[in-house]
């Protein structure tokens, strides 16, 4: 019991901390360092009361037993991370979001082809296409070839609705005014209006790294080579190895953050004069 | 009457160009297995005979469009509902624990959401864990989250619909904070001078302001919670469900099973959406909203 209690005072601490932060004049760093006593907090408690309650590592272990594993098995962690996240997701993401800018410059020139694909694109974009999964592997093999084949079908609709959507951004006055410095299409576009679809072509390259990293590994569960993040995750869950399911998931979820992070900054770097970046 | 087919027909022309591609590649896709019999047959194909084979295989690489509705056919329709083979059944479990799921997922969502508004410490601690949370990817817990609950001793619906509650529960609070944030400092300034408190001012103006974000995130909340049952019944695929059915054909290799599961499951999908965006619709005209 003592650890139980322990684990309340650490939570007592971590948001008294927090909400002194909070009635403190804001500074900059109020809300990363909130955030991060916050993770702490939790991960001590998650501690804490695993030890205290004496829960079966089978079923949950303590962070103290995920850290090693980690640490041990990076190897496998490696070949994974290069199975799932390089191979299958990175070609998946560039070949689906390039496919998709380049098919919105060719329909943003028809209005008609606009208003025929954005309702089934819409649509598209709300369906289970996780569930494609198993055909792709049909088509394509159990190689990364298919996960990658998931991913281009995930990632497409949403890409594709948010450049016509971009594209779409500038207003008439700013078109008009490049027509009368006699700018003909290819130069209206891009020095007006891909930049003017920057922050929401960034905006669905955003949502695509989240999709991308999930449809590469849900597709492993259908069917995967000896190796890759979904693999391990699934086989791992099948064989009580809870202690390196958690570690695969912390590489998942360092992946797919430090993915967004790396979009996020160079959409700072390319739309720095959008008034949201701009301070 | 003309402005809805100027809408309209553009669509048409997509989703026949698309049937027509479809039927196309169903021929390219399932040729080497016509050729296969065939050669073992020792018979010629002319063409139209090669493309009436790869349409009527019975188990295709790419099944007909007109092949697949005949299967959901046959699998709605014709069979009892508590056969183990009929959709109708599979697509229940699976509508059940969505349904379930996105319940959950949205009240705690708008819960929390008001937390984060309405607390400064929660806003700097939590805000920034649910923004990182959205880009890890959620669905490789699933298998994780479902032995836990498992081991616990829960088992049946509520697993499947923890994992589509836990999906449905990020759209919610993002665009519930958005919303609860967006009357202007003009109009809360306005009511604090009519001397109402904060609970007035949460259920007179921040609530009803936030209507207009919460439906968007409903509807995208309603599309995930169905994807995280799907992914859910994967790994619970011995109580059935559409992702239990997708998984069991890919085992025997039954592509139409496949293809109509998946079909259902997307008609599932658009049906849910287009309610959310009716009851958006609707509430929206009834509050004054409407465009």
């Amino acid at each position: 019991m003592t650890y139980v209690f322990m684990a309340i005072l650490v939570w007592g601490v971590g948001w008294g901390i927090n909400i002194a932060i909070s009635r403190r004049k804001s500074s900059r760093w109020a809300s990363p360092i909130s955030a991060v006593i916050f993770g702490i907090t939790f991960i001590a408690m998650w501690e804490l009361i695993g030890t205290g309650l004496e829960v079966s590592p089978i079923i949950l272990p303590l962070p103290s037993a995920i850290g090693p594993t980690f640490v041990n098995s990076l190897p496998i962690m490696w070949a994974d991370f290069v199975q799932t996240f390089v191979k299958s997701a990175l070609s998946g993401f560039a070949m689906g979001c390039g496919g998709a800018f380049l098919v919105s410059l060719a329909i943003d020139r028809s209005d008609f082809l606009q208003r025929g694909l954005l309702p089934v694109g819409n649509f598209v974009a709300a369906l289970p296409i996780i569930g494609m999964a198993p055909i792709m592997v049909m088509w394509f093999g159990f190689d990364w070839q298919s996960k990658a084949a998931v991913v281009v079908i995930m990632v497409f609709f949403p890409m594709l609705v948010n450049t016509v959507k971009g594209l779409q951004a500038s207003e008439v006055m700013q078109r008009d005014l490049m027509r009368t410095y006699a700018a003909g299409y290819w130069k209206t576009l891009f020095y007006l209006r891909l930049p003017a679809a920057a922050p929401f072509i960034f905006n669905g390259l955003k949502i695509c790294t989240t999709l991308a990293l999930i449809g590469a590994i849900v597709a492993e569960f259908f069917g995967s080579p000896t190796v890759g993040m979904g693999f391990r995750i699934s086989t791992g869950a099948g064989r009580f190895e809870l202690d390196l399911v958690w570690a695969e998931i912390v590489v998942a979820a360092i992946a797919g953050s430090a993915f967004y992070g790396l979009v996020v900054l160079i959409e700072r770097a390319a739309t720095f004069w959008h008034p949201s970046i701009r301070k | 009457m003309r402005k809805i087919w100027h809408n309209v027909f553009p669509v048409l022309v997509v989703v026949t160009a698309i049937m027509v591609l479809w039927y196309a590649f169903s021929v390219v896709l399932n040729k080497n297995w016509a050729y296969d019999k065939s050669t073992r047959g020792g018979y010629e194909l002319s063409f139209s005979e090669l493309v009436a084979d790869t349409w009527t295989q019975k188990k295709p690489h790419l099944p007909t469009p007109d092949q697949i509705v005949v299967e959901i056919w046959k699998t709605t329709v014709e069979k009892k509902v508590t056969s183990v083979r009929s959709l109708v059944r599979h697509g229940w479990i699976t509508l059940s624990a969505t349904l379930l799921g996105f319940v959950f997922g949205t009240c705690f969502g708008i819960i929390l959401a008001v937390g984060i508004v309405y607390n400064k410490a929660m806003n700097n601690s939590v805000m920034p864990w649910v923004i990182a949370s959205q880009t890890i990817p959620i669905l490789a817990l699933a298998p994780m989250i479902i032995l836990l609950l498992n081991a616990g001793g829960i088992t049946g619906i509520v697993p499947k619909a923890s994992i589509a509650a836990y999906l449905s529960f990020f759209p919610v609070v993002v665009g519930m904070v958005k919303g609860l944030r967006s009357p202007e400092a003009m109009m809360v300034d306005q009511i604090h001078t009519w001397s109402a408190n904060k609970m007035q001012t949460f259920w007179k103006l921040r609530l009803p302001s936030s209507v207009p974000y919460l439906f968007p995130s409903l509807k995208v909340g309603i599309a995930a919670s169905l994807v995280g049952a799907i992914v859910a019944e994967l790994t619970l695929s011995q109580d059935g469900g559409l992702g239990a059915r997708i998984l069991q054909a890919n085992y025997v290799g039954a592509t139409m099973l496949i293809w109509s599961a998946l079909i259902v499951a997307a008609a599932l999908a658009a049906t849910l959406v287009a309610l959310m965006g009716l009851a958006d619709r609707i509430v929206s005209k009834r509050m004054g909203f409407s465009r």
